[in-house]
């Protein structure tokens, strides 16, 4: 009996509206990833890859198909499951940032472990190391208003990566950012990647940026075109 | 969990101070103006019942006219001899007291006192519960030459004389001067601005003859001696009445006959009218709370529905997200209805004696706001969440 990938999907389809206003996202995604891998989803704008990401993520349910997470099939499973496995599996960047407004970067980086019920002292040291990790140490009690955006991206992603997630899931990361800070964060992507051993699923339209990722998947459409090693990757 | 969810909504409520004081504003408000209000409104009818009491509960006030209170209708005033039929055919009859009364300004060396001067017999004193603090009511011969002698109520003396003793003293009131020979005991201050003691007393034909010019009698005014019998010496005077003042078989009255109780009704009736203003002004400064909180709220909501994106997308269950908006809700509401509640209790307390009415804690209405203002809160504050936490994490986050 072979292990059962960290994710597999099979023919995902995702319909958004109805009637006349019906558009189908996705036609029949089929996606494995095993655990440990650096994926860059790539594509034409509008080919659902954030529609795959947000599925991906458990923040959005699809219309057909299968979602096996560690061979436990998501699609079946209640909100609060898989807000659960968000919880416990999953760390979300979005190109937005997202953070919690006029709140320190050590909160924000606290949340998802007071969601998981960690004591506080715990909780400061593990948010504390997370800023530390992403390059931020010194900012802890700095609002996202007093950071720049390459700061607050890093600091989504401490909040992603501080309850050492199996997957981390992020959706055009550098896309607000400049080129020298995009590099930065893909440099510490690939380092949690290498040493932490989190699996990176990552979308960007940036060839520049995808060249970080072991892998290279091409949406166009809806569905995967191509789906290949990086070259570059040694 | 609980412990973990105050966390996080003490923080929201810390990290939003201009919407959490603004909500909190919005309870005080509505609390404070509706306890506040009614607090004053039962003072006020308190206040009139008291004075009512004071006046003895076995009196009977007959009035010309169909109504009470100034002006007879049209409706011919009482005589003496109104006064002095009743005394000779109606032995329940305690004390009778014709009444006439007059404004007038009296005036003693530098000062001077606008007040309502009293003309009637030795039966007025104990029939309105008064009693002398100083000198002698009335001699007979002072009631019958109509003399030019007074009794005056402690405020007129205050006016006048400050602290020294009157008795003795000639006041003038308009072209005459007049002895004080009797100070009466002050009954303090009633509700509706009305001083009981700012009064005059003279014989009545003294007023008859220097300041009203007529033989008048204004209102008779009847105390009995066991208060079983007034229902009876009612009737009797309203027969007696009716002979005297030669009406028809099928003639209705033209004066009224009514005891204490009637009297108080159509007081009271005044300070209920009062009250229920004041309530529904009350309810108007809670609707504006009200609307405040769930303006706030509304304006707030896109932030919100985010927010909670965020927490549902970094793993928060539904029921944490709410169990974090309903604490935040019940904390603001709570500080702003215990504020509310001691600032209303404040100013209660202030305007009660400020106006000169009893403070009556009234614990119903004071639990009726809290409750009110408080669910109010918790709504606006609580269900645009519960939405919000119902959407799908990525719809949250899209919210615009
Ligand atoms: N909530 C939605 N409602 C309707 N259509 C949507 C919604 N989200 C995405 N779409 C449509 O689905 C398609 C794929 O969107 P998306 O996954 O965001 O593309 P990408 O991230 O590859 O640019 C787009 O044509 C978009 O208009
Ligand atoms: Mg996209």
């Amino acid at each position: 009996m072979t292990a059962s990938p960290l994710i597999r999907l099979t023919g995902i389809t995702k319909i958004y509206g109805q009637g006349q206003a019906l558009f189908q996202a996705l036609k029949g995604i089929e996606l494995t990833v095993e655990a440990g891998d650096f994926v860059a989803i790539m594509g034409p704008s509008g080919s659902g890859k954030s529609t795959a990401m947000n599925i991906l993520g458990c923040l959005d349910t699809p219309s057909e198909g299968s979602y096996q997470f560690q061979g436990v099939a998501v699609e079946t499973m209640d909100r609060n499951q898989r807000a659960l496995v968000r919880r416990h599996f999953l760390g979300f960047v979005f190109q937005g940032f997202n953070l919690l407004a006029r709140t320190t970067a050590l909160e924000n980086v606290e949340l998802p472990l007071i969601y998981r019920g960690q004591k506080a002292v715990l909780r400061h040291a593990a948010a504390r190391a997370a800023l530390e990790q992403v390059g931020l140490k010194g900012w802890e009690q700095h609002t996202p208003a007093e950071l720049s955006g390459g700061q607050q991206q890093r600091v989504a992603i401490a909040r992603a990566i501080v309850t050492r997630p199996a997957v981390l899931l992020a959706d055009e990361p550098t896309g607000n950012l400049d080129t020298k800070t995009s590099e930065e964060i893909m440099e510490l992507l690939c380092t949690l990647n290498r040493e932490q051993g989190i699996t990176v699923l990552m979308v960007t339209h940036e060839p520049d940026m995808a060249r970080y990722a072991k892998r290279i998947v091409r949406f166009v459409d809806g569905q995967v075109e191509s789906d290949h090693a990086n070259g570059r990757a040694a | 969990m609980l412990w973990n969810t105050l966390l996080l909504a003490v923080r929201a409520i810390r990290r939003n101070l201009m919407r959490s004081f603004l909500t909190i504003l919005g309870v005080v408000i509505g609390v404070a103006a509706v306890i506040t209000m009614v607090t004053l409104g039962n003072g006020a009818t308190r206040s009139v019942s008291d004075q009512i009491a004071s006046m003895g509960s076995n009196l009977i006030m007959v009035v010309p006219g169909q109504r009470f209170g100034p002006g007879s209708g049209g409706a011919a005033n009482f005589k003496n001899a109104d006064a002095q039929a009743i005394r000779s055919q109606i032995p329940s009859a305690e004390w009778v007291a014709p009444m006439s009364s007059k404004s007038a300004t009296a005036v003693y060396q530098a000062n001077n006192w606008s007040t309502v001067i009293y003309g009637s017999n030795n039966d007025y004193f104990p029939a309105g519960n008064w009693e002398l603090a100083a000198g002698r009511d009335f001699a007979d011969n002072e009631e019958r030459s109509g003399k030019a002698v007074c009794v005056i109520g402690e405020t007129v003396r205050e006016k006048l004389f400050g602290r020294q003793n009157p008795v003795g003293s000639q006041i003038r009131i308009k072209q005459f001067s007049c002895e004080v020979i009797g100070l009466l005991k002050s009954k303090g201050q009633s509700a509706m601005g009305h001083d009981q003691d700012d009064v005059v007393v003279m014989p009545l034909r003294t007023v008859q003859r220097r300041l009203a010019g007529s033989q008048d009698v204004n209102r008779l005014m009847v105390s009995v001696r066991d208060s079983a019998a007034i229902d009876a010496v009612k009737k009797q005077l309203s027969l007696l009445m009716r002979e005297r003042r030669a009406i028809g078989e099928n003639e209705d009255d033209d004066f009224r006959v009514m005891d204490t109780r009637q009297i108080a009704e159509a007081l009271t009736s005044t300070t209920k009218i009062l009250t229920l203003l004041l309530g529904a002004v009350a309810a108007v400064s809670l609707l504006v709370g009200g609307i405040g909180i769930m303006n706030i709220m509304l304006v707030s909501v896109t932030e919100r529905t985010r927010e909670i994106g965020i927490r549902l997308a970094i793993g928060a269950l539904e029921r944490e997200v709410l169990l974090q908006f309903l604490i935040e809700a019940v904390v603001l509401s709570s500080i702003g209805g215990v504020t509310g509640l001691v600032l209303a209790m404040v100013a209660s307390i202030a305007l009660s004696s400020l106006m000169g009415i009893p403070y009556l804690f009234d614990p119903g209405i004071n639990l009726l706001a809290f409750l009110f203002s408080a669910a109010i809160g918790v709504l606006f504050g609580f269900f645009p969440a519960r939405r919000a936490a119902r959407l799908n994490p990525i719809d949250a986050l899209r919210h615009e």
